[in-house]
Order: structure tokens, then sequence, then C-alpha cells
């Protein structure tokens, strides 16, 4: 075994962890077989090539100092790419060598620099292997002794236990201090209920349907059987947050066979000739169902696989969400044009706690 | 000479620090390719700050809306966030910009990864157990931060992708009882997307997370100092020493220079290899989605626990909305998570093994803890896999609903077979290990013996290749003795329960008496 020139570290080897007097730890339910097999300690050290022959170690020595310059070189490269290799505005080839010979030069820089420092500790650097002890994690009992005489010269001193009054008013005022902040983010949103604002959207009795994003509004003979149009609301430009009524109001529109529409009794008024507007906002948790597949009239949401059947009033027919995809009402104004009859007549959108309250 | 003499004096003077290089100069780090996984999770933080600092100076973290009048044709004239916008300058008007972008993307995807192989290292190695439980808490709490890390600078950009992700978080978040609501109002500060989540993200993402993982990872790294590090079973290794090489000088040298082989490797691959190309995404719209969109891998499981719920699992009951489509998948993950982080707590509580373990075990030599660590790694990639059955289907030519149902079948009889399969496999591995260290092994000479029968020569190991096969804890299934009061409690039953299914399987090490007979034979 390698005695090395770490004199405090490797003279204890093989010697029992010292205990501190501590009681000995349980071995709970391991098994140790009287006749096990003992530690044959170290195998004889074996020396490299670099520690016997001369040159080798002159050749690896030169090898670090090339890897080191080859690092010098790459710094230098990069700093040379960074000026010859500017970004042309509106060149995207002179990004994509930008980025390429100012990464190969930084490369450079650091991976010959790494090998040659690891090269350098493998091959040159002393390769004997040292034993040091370890000590038991556990303090010393005199340590522990010494700490816990510190917690009771502290309650001595403070009378922490023996005042009850001072201990417990303090637990309480400790247990009460952080709730201002809590209360201080109130503000962090308006003061409107959200549970209320959720269940609106931008879409009124006469919203015209206009298309995204150009805001066009649409000619219910412009639909023809088999297409699907992705629809904001008119005026969604104008709106103070037009993103934020975007995320609700987004509407899917589909014209199908009128024969291969089943629609309830109830909202057979819904939809013009086959037309017909669903929300665009997934039930689930509020992906846009932008996937239509027209012979089947299903609706796919791409984020997680619920499927919709437009003909049952985007029934779910597969994946995760509960509920179908809201129906926007609509109708056609004395322009032909398509137009909503009123808002939906549920909340769009993922489900929430409230939505039904 | 003379000035080194003099500044380290002018320094020890005024810090003590002669103390502490004393201490800790030639302090002794075992050898192992595995324990470098680590290593590359710590080099690629640093990446990660030093990119990430760069990226800082130029992003824009503000959801206000501009004209993108950059270099990037396509876009030009499209409204978008600021954040958007500053974002596509980094990647288009600043010289090195792109490369900083990509090589802060890699890391942090480098990061996470190297994370999850060093915790997978540390549980089949059984380097969790005492003293190392508490740093095994905090490792994990690290693993959580670099995922929130590593969500919140993907929301960052308010590019579509980061866009959609943040609608999924909205929309989980609304399905939480009574808080959710409320929860994603205030987060959001108003309807969703609203104009001040990428702002608070960004001090989430280089303040907040960073401070707390900052000064986890310095006690991880702290504790790991004073536990010392872990060693394989070997010969003159004991579970009392530590036999490797000192800090100074071939550990720092093979450990600085592997900082730079990390960091040039991340630089390598964010040279040639793109990564979140948003200007093909473009602005975020709550509109549009493009068929096939991924989250960031580490993201994947969580995505995937949401694919696989069956049909309608959202109810009403007295006016309130139950999404247990998103409680339930939150909640198995939960449960999963918070197993991985108490795992050595019930290790422990089975073994009632109360001793300092520092020999790292081949995870063969604890058939039943490397066939759960099987089984956990099965789900999580059963759930990661799912993240991707669109892709799954349409690669494959399959149907979206059989892609499902097939994983959610695999969800439970995956981790089931992995376990079977492989507590099977450490334990043939333990009886090979027994029959080399008892019999030898096969050295491919066969000899004609004079009766005519043909043997194959089997060649005694050396005593050092013995040990490291006959050197590992043997556990005995517990049994149940009635407390001081005469009782066998519950909590008694359920221990030994545990421990017969923990260890009724076991090959116990060979002994030298076993080596004795084996010869006569």
């Amino acid at each position: 075994m390698a005695k090395q020139d770490n004199g405090e570290s490797s003279a204890a080897a093989g010697s029992a962890v010292e205990n501190h007097g501590a009681p000995k730890a349980s071995s709970g339910t391991a098994v140790v077989a009287s006749d096990a097999f003992t530690n044959p300690g170290l195998p004889p050290h074996q020396p490299r090539v670099t520690d016997v022959d001369p040159a080798k170690e002159r050749q690896a020595t030169r090898r670090v100092g090339g890897l080191f310059l080859v690092s010098i070189l790459g710094s230098i490269f990069a700093i040379v790419a960074y000026i010859v290799f500017p970004i042309v505005p509106g060149d995207m080839l002179s990004v994509r060598l930008n980025t390429l010979f100012l990464g190969l030069g930084i490369t450079l820089a650091l991976i010959p620099l790494g090998i040659g420092a690891i090269y350098w500790a493998k091959n040159l650097m002393s390769n004997h292997e040292h034993v040091e002890m370890r000590h038991s994690t556990r303090g010393t009992e005199e340590t522990r002794a010494a700490a816990a005489r510190v917690f009771t010269l502290g309650n001595e001193e403070s009378g922490f236990t023996r005042r009850k009054l001072i201990r417990n008013s303090l637990i309480g005022a400790l247990a009460v201090f952080p709730l201002p902040a809590i209360v201080m983010f109130r503000d962090l949103a308006p003061a409107e209920n959200p549970a209320t604002l959720f269940k609106h959207t931008m879409w009124d009795e006469g919203t015209r349907l206009t298309l995204d994003p150009s805001g066009a509004p649409i000619r219910a003979a412009d639909v023809t059987i088999g297409s699907v149009f992705h629809v904001i609301p008119e005026g969604l430009e104008e709106a103070e947050h037009p993103l934020d009524e975007k995320a609700k109001a987004a509407v899917l529109l589909m014209r199908l066979d009128p024969e291969e529409l089943n629609e309830a009794e109830d909202r057979k008024d819904w939809s013009y000739d086959g037309i017909v507007a669903y929300s665009k906002i997934c039930t689930h948790v509020g992906c846009p169902v932008a996937l239509y597949e027209q012979h089947t009239h299903h609706l796919l949401c791409p984020c997680h696989q619920s499927e919709f059947d437009v003909a049952n009033h985007c029934e779910v027919i597969f994946g995760p969400a509960k509920r179908p995809l809201p129906q926007l009402p609509i109708a056609v104004d004395s322009e032909g044009y398509l137009v909503a009859q009123s808002d939906f007549h549920e909340p769009v959108g993922p489900s929430f706690w409230e939505r039904s309250a | 000479m003379r000035f080194t003499n003099a500044a380290a004096s002018y320094i020890d003077e005024r810090t003590s620090i002669s103390g502490a290089v004393r201490e800790l100069g030639r302090k002794i780090f075992p050898d192992h390719w595995s324990f470098m996984l680590g290593e590359v999770a710590l080099y690629s933080f640093v990446v990660i700050l030093i990119s990430g600092t760069f990226l800082t100076f130029f992003f824009d973290p503000s959801m206000s809306h501009v004209h993108y009048e950059g270099s990037y044709a396509p876009l030009r004239g499209i409204e978008m966030s600021a954040a958007m916008a500053s974002t596509l300058d980094i990647s288009f008007d600043i010289r090195g910009g792109l490369l900083m972008r990509q090589v802060h993307h890699w890391a942090a995807l480098l990061f996470v990864a190297s994370i999850g192989l060093h915790m997978l290292r540390v549980f089949f190695t059984g380097a969790f157990r005492k003293p190392r439980e508490i740093n095994w808490v905090i490792g994990f709490v690290l693993f959580i931060l670099a995922m929130a890390e590593g969500f919140t600078g993907y929301s960052l950009p308010d590019d579509l992708l980061s866009g959609n992700g943040l609608r999924i978080i909205d929309g989980m978040l609304k399905g939480f009882p009574i808080v959710g609501t409320w929860i994603s109002y205030l987060l959001f500060g108003g309807e969703f997307p609203g104009l001040v989540v990428i702002p608070r993200l960004f001090v989430l993402h280089i303040m907040l997370l960073p401070a707390i993982l900052i000064a986890a990872l310095g006690l991880h790294l702290l504790l790991m100092v004073i536990n010392k590090h872990t060693q394989f079973a070997g010969p003159g290794r004991t579970n009392e020493n530590v036999v490797g090489v000192p800090v100074m000088p071939v550990f720092a040298a093979k450990a600085g220079g592997f900082f730079f082989v990390v960091f040039g490797v991340l630089v390598l691959i964010a040279s040639f290899f793109q990564i979140n190309p948003i200007w093909n995404y473009g602005p975020y719209d709550p509109s549009p989605v493009s068929a096939g969109t991924q989250p960031d891998w580490y993201i994947g499981f969580a995505d995937g626990a949401l694919r696989l719920v069956p049909p309608g699992w959202e109810f009403v009951l007295w006016g309130w909305t139950f999404s247990f489509n998103i409680l339930v998948p939150v909640a198995i993950l939960g449960l999963f998570i918070v197993i991985v982080a108490i795992y050595p707590f019930i290790e422990a509580w089975v073994t009632g093994d109360k001793r300092e373990h520092h020999i790292a075990e081949r995870p063969r030599n604890a058939p039943t803890r490397t066939a759960i660590g099987a089984a956990g790694v099965t789900f999580y990639a059963v759930l990661w896999a799912a993240a991707s059955s669109d892709l799954m289907a349409t690669h494959f030519r399959l149907s979206i609903e059989g892609v499902i149902h097939t994983l959610q079948a695999l969800l439970f009889l995956g981790p089931l077979i992995a376990f079977l399969v492989t507590k099977r496999v450490c334990l043939a591995l333990q009886k090979k290990d027994r029959e080399i260290a008892l019999h030898g092994y096969e050295s491919g000479r066969i000899v004609r013996l004079p009766g005519g029968e043909y043997v194959e020569v089997h060649q005694p190991v050396s005593e050092y290749e013995r040990w490291r096969l006959v050197s590992y804890e043997d556990y005995a299934p517990l049994m149940i003795r009635p407390n001081d009061q005469g009782r066998i409690t519950l909590g008694m039953r359920m221990r030994a329960a545990l421990s017969r299914w923990f260890f009724e399987d076991r090959i116990s090490p060979a002994t030298k008496g076993e080596l004795e007979q084996g010869g006569h034979h």
C-alpha cells in the first residue's frame, strides 16, 4: 500500500474509526458471517510509462504545453472571428457564420485547456493513491455536552422556558408577523372578481365574426361545406387588452352538411345552414383546439389530444377534457355577414372552481 | 516566488486562510467515472450563470407591445412583446448573441439531465444512506429548482411555445379547488395572458430561484466535504477510510480541466445545433398552435401525466367544479416525487441500520432497492413517453387512442415488469459473482482428462479481485419480537412485512470457509 508524503492521512490506515465513546450504532438486520473474507489492502502500485521512461515524460510535457498553446490560439481565433464575421443586418448567413466561427474559437479555447489539465494530472502528477481516515460524523461526547451546555445556559440566562408569558407571546408574534406579506399579494391583480371576468367574452349580440388575424368580416355564402375558419370578434384590435380578449373569444367556424349535424332541439337556431361556431379554447387546460379533420368532423387539441365531435355539439370523444367546447350562437345580418346572437352561454376554456356557481 | 510568499502572507494575516488550506488542500477524493455526473451538473450550472448574465444585458423582460423592426425579415412589422423582440435582437443583431442563447439553453438541458443521472447514481449505489440522507433531500430540492428554472426560462421569450406552456400552467392552476382561480388571476396579474407574467417570471428566473439554488448548492457541497465522498468497495478501501487523490494538485487539475471540457462541449454543441428557434414559432398568440408541440424534455413527464387521464374525470358537486383530470395527475406526480425525496428514510427504517455507510454499493448487491429504482425509472419513462404520444402516433402510423391506451396500461404494468426482471437479474449477477469468487473465472482452456472427459479449467481470481466480489452488506428479513410491553404494534408488522419483501430473496457473500470447501472437490 502506498505510504505517501501526506504524513497525517496515511498514518492510521486500517485502524477502526475513532468512536469518541459514543454508543455503538445498531446494525439493524445486517448479517456479518464469522468467516467473512478480510480486506487484502491496497494492491501494489503500478508505475506508469511516464514514471519510468524520461522520453515519454518529456513527450507528455510537450503535449500538455501544446494543448495549452492551442487553447491560446482558440481564444485569439474567437476574437478575430467576432470581428471578421460580423452580422450583416438581414443576412441570415452572416448570423450563422458568426455563431459558428465564434463558437468554434471558444470551443478551441476551452476543450484543449481542459484536456491539457486532465492529461497533465493523469500522466505527470503523482498518481499514488492516498488514504485518509474518516471520522464519525457525530461530534465527540465532549463537544456534544458543550453544545448542550450552550443551550442550557442560553435558556437559564434568558429564562426562555421559565418565563412562559415571554416565550408564548414571542412564538405568537413570530407566527403572525409574516401575515401582512401574504395580504400584500392581493394587488398582484386588479380588484375585480376573477370568477366573474372568466365567464364573459367580447362576443355580444350582433358582433360580426371576422377572420383571424386580418379582421375581415365573413359572408355566410363564402363558407363552403367542409371548410374551417379561424375567427375573432370584430373590433378585437381596439380592445384594451386584445390578447386577453382573444384568449377567451377565439372561435372556430365550420360548415358541415346540415344532414350530418345532430343538433339539440333548443340549439337548432344557433347554427346557420350547417355553419356552426365553437370556442377554440380547449376545456381541458386551454390550448387552442386547432386541428380539424374534415371527413370525420373531429377537432383535436394538439396539446393533450382531447378530441371533440363537431357533428354532436363538440362532445368529447377522447382525451382528458370533460366538457364539450361551448357553442357560439350565430346568425346572418342584413348584409349577409355572420354575426353572434349573444355571448357564449357558458364560460369558455379550462374549468375553474367557481365555473358553475 | 518572493511575491507569492508575500501575497499569501498578506492574505493569511487578514483571513487565517492557512488553516483552511491545511485542512482542505490535501483532502482525498476517490475516483470513479460515475462521480463525475454531479460535477457535470455543477459545471453546467456555472455555464448557465455565465451565459445567462450575458443574456440579461440585452433581454427586455417586458410584455408591452412593439412592432418588430430588427433584422429578421419574415417577422418585420409584426406586433409582439418587447421580450420577444429583444430575444430576436439577441439572436440576429448581437454578435455571439445566438451562440450565448444556445449555450444557455443547451446548458440548461444538460444541467437537469446530469442532476437526474447523478441522482440515479446516488440511488443505485445506496450513497444516500446515513449520514447522507439530508444531502439527498437537498439534492432533490436542487432537482426541483432546476426544473423550475428551466420552466421559467422557457417562458421568458414570449414566443408561441412559451405562451402555450404558460397557458397550460394557467389551466392547471384553475383546476385547483377553492384557490386555483385566484392563484392564476394573481400570477397573471389579471386575465391570461395579461401584461405582467413575464417580468414576474424574470425576477423568479434570475433572482429568487438562482439565489435559493446557489444557497442549496453551497450546502450540498459543504455537506459533501463534511461527510467525505463515498467510494466503491475494493481492496484497501474500507468504510473507515477514503482512498483516492488529494485535492492539491491532482483532483484540482482533473476537476478544473473537466469544467473546461464541459464548457467547451456545450459551446461546441451550441455552435452547430440550433435549439428553440423562436422565430419559426412567432410571437405568442392565444389562437394558433402547431401540431406536435413539445415541452423541454424535463417537463415531459408532467405533460405526459396530463395526457394519460381517461376521459370524463371532472365533476360538479354542490355547485363547485372538481377537475380530477388535473388533480389526479398532479397528485400522482406529487406522490412520486415525495417517495423519491423520502426514500432514504424508508430504507433506513426497514433495515434498522443506524451505522454510517461510506461504501457505494454495486447495484446488484441491493436487489430490491435496484428493482425499486428500475420500477421508478420505468414509471417516469412511460409518463415521459406519453408527452410525445401524438408524435409516436404520426411517426409510426398508429392511432392516437391506441398509443394512449397502451401507455395507460404500461404505466402500471411497466414498473411491475421492470421490478421483477431487475430483481431476478440482480440475484443472478450476485450468484455469478459468488461463483467466480469461489471457483474462479472461466479461463477458456479446455483440457481432456485421461478418462476422455473434457473440462474447462477455472482460474482462481486474485484476492484483490475477490474482495470486490464478496465485500457487500447482507441483510436478513426482520423477525418480529414483542416489545417491552409484550405487544406487537402495527408499525412493527409493517416494518417486518417490508423487510421480508426487501430481503427474503438474498444471496449472501461468499466466505472463507466456503472457498476452502470449494477447493477440495
